[in-house]
């Protein structure tokens, strides 16, 4: 059986080499970060003569407040919109999978409507709403739409998981009089813990990364997010250094490399079940 | 089952469970977040942005009526029927090369294979990366003059070019940028395949038939459900594309308005020009396509998926 052995090693050959090529501009990057500025355009190899971390330095205090504003500003703006999601779209998602009520159908299929509802088309009369609300240049129109379940990704994730529950459970406090609030609060929700941690990690992710609606209601630098900054940064130095833009590039893709480590388990049975973006 | 799947069978009217007892208190309340939601985030600013589109502001001045004329001047506006064009070219060409990567590593990694794991994160990190700015900022240096691209090519004794600075590549640059994400849509067909049963393919073996006579009668028909989601969902997030056209050309969608995505045109439209009835109409217009685009999808879906329920 040598030929299947062979052909075995091949694949696995292939396969490695793939992973190394689509992964090897990002790892060039982390390298190129930690290079004096004239080497990014000479070297395309990974090995590191010596380890410069000035371009950190120089890219951490280039914009008008230091870099660490920014992170501050995206971490604050994604724990708003992870607790908006959590809360919201696990209401929602009871109520779709547990309870009766006229018009069900109905609803749920404008729920899963709005789940293939692109952004732009309700961005103009949303921004309008927000700016005569005076709320441009807060997290609030960021935000409030996360407390108000507009996120249907996650109210279809926690529909399908709440449906592999049990029913029985719910019967069984229901004769012991528990109301559904309650039945929400203590059985259902501490069952759901592997779609809330989903939740979790995907609202931090796409929040993190979101660009376009973080550009159009945040204007003033004061309030801006990492991705809005990085972009700022972009225009400002468009012909000098491109070693520290990579090392706040470096910076902001860290978090989301670290939430992938630790959450690959739920990203990916989150993808799975629901077919994420 | 998948979001579109329910759609389907909802269509089909043979999903849904009704009778019981009715809670419609209770579901009023849990549904309230959501319910304000659709009111003033989904539903209502869709009828809005279609009355908008009727009108003309600039959000100092109150809206005034102007019947069809931004229809009109969608006719005869030359940076949109570019927008259009390269928008069509980006979702035509990037979403099939991204789903037959995504199904051809889904097929080899499938059933046993040591490694999976890693394999899987590897193809999947790509896709988690993708959407952000730094990816762009990234592209935008490695698919320049004296990018890595570049450099790399040089080791071959190629010369190459500014690709992003060309016309003619910088779109590819992007096509490329969106196949690298084939990760997110290979992780479901991994899910696809794991859900069919061995017994087909033993079954089938049993009976002399070969790999690709297994592949073409057993997976193909078996999995086109899952394809069908894919493409669906990968044409909608494909039309939607903005961040990487914006900061690779510097929010302009040049050289020559050759990245001049169709969310880009509007963004400049309603946001940097405050010509928001203009950039309502052109909202309705990308609605209307996606809608379109999935329409035909559905209706096409007849011939070639093949459904078990």
């Amino acid at each position: 059986m040598m030929t299947d052995l062979a052909r075995k090693a091949l694949k696995h050959a292939g396969l490695v080499l793939l992973a190394l090529v689509m992964l090897y501009p990002v790892l060039w990057m982390v390298v190129s970060s930690l290079r004096p500025d004239n080497e990014i355009f000479r070297r395309p190899g990974l090995i590191l003569d010596s380890l410069q971390t000035h371009n950190y330095g120089e890219g951490w205090t280039a914009l008008a407040s230091p870099f660490g504003h920014y992170l501050a500003n995206s971490a604050i703006l994604v724990l708003a919109c992870i607790i908006g999601n959590l809360v919201s779209c696990s209401m929602a998602a009871y109520a779709f999978a547990r309870l009766e009520f006229t018009g069900k159908r109905l609803w749920f299929a404008i729920m899963l409507g709005t789940l293939m509802l692109p952004i732009h088309v309700i961005i103009v009369p949303q921004y309008i709403l927000f700016s005569q609300l005076d709320w441009v240049n807060t997290f609030l129109p960021l935000v409030v739409p996360k407390f108000l379940a507009t996120d249907a990704f996650f109210v279809f994730l926690m529909v399908q998981f709440i449906r592999g529950l049990p029913r029985e459970l719910d019967e069984a406090a229901r004769i012991d009089g528990a109301g559904h609030p309650r039945i929400f609060l203590r059985i259902i929700l501490p069952l759901m813990l592997p779609a809330l941690a989903t939740t979790v990690i995907f609202t931090f992710i796409w929040t993190w990364n979101d660009f376009f609606s973080q550009l159009i209601y945040l204007t003033d630098p004061e309030m801006y997010t990492v991705p809005v900054a990085l972009r700022s940064f972009v225009d400002a130095t468009v012909s000098t250094s491109w070693g520290s833009m990579f090392a706040m590039s470096v910076v902001s893709l860290a978090p989301v490399f670290l939430a992938f480590l630790v959450g690959q388990r739920y990203l990916i049975r989150g993808i799975a079940t629901t077919g994420g973006k | 089952m998948s979001a579109l799947g329910e759609l389907q069978r909802m269509r089909r009217g043979s999903g849904g469970t009704l009778g019981g007892k009715r809670d419609n208190k209770a579901a009023f309340v849990f549904l309230l977040p959501w319910f304000a939601g659709l009111l003033f985030i989904t539903a209502g600013p869709i009828v809005a942005s279609f009355l908008l589109g009727f009108t003309d502001y600039n959000l100092i001045q109150p809206p005034t009526l102007n019947g069809l004329d931004n229809f009109v001047r969608m006719l005869g506006d030359a940076r949109l029927h570019n927008a259009l064009g390269v928008t069509l070219i980006y979702v035509v060409v990037s979403v099939p090369l991204q789903l037959a990567a995504a199904l051809a590593l889904a097929l080899l990694l499938d059933r046993g294979l040591r490694g999976l794991a890693f394999y899987r994160s590897a193809f999947y990190l790509p896709s988690l990366l993708g959407s952000s700015v730094a990816i762009a900022v990234l592209w935008r240096q490695i698919f320049g003059a004296d990018g890595l691209v570049n450099q790399v090519l040089a080791m071959f004794g190629i010369e190459g070019k500014g690709w992003i600075s060309d016309p003619s590549t910088a779109l590819g640059t992007l096509i490329v940028l969106n196949v690298w994400t084939f990760g997110a849509p290979m992780v479901i067909f991994l899910a696809g395949l794991r859900q069919i049963p061995v017994m087909y393919y033993e079954a089938a073996s049993t009976d002399g038939a070969g790999k690709w006579t297994q592949f073409r009668k057993i997976t193909i028909p078996l999995l086109s459900p899952i394809v069908f989601f894919n493409l669906v969902l990968q044409i909608i997030h494909a039309f939607q594309a903005f961040t990487q056209a914006f900061v690779v050309s510097g929010g302009s969608g040049g050289p020559s308005d050759s990245t001049l995505f169709y969310t880009l045109y509007l963004y400049q439209r309603g946001f940097a020009n405050f010509d928001m009835g203009y950039a309502s109409a052109l909202a309705w217009l990308l609605l209307v396509i996606i809608a379109a685009f999935t329409a035909i999808n559905f209706w096409a879906a007849k011939f070639w998926v093949v459904y078990d329920d």
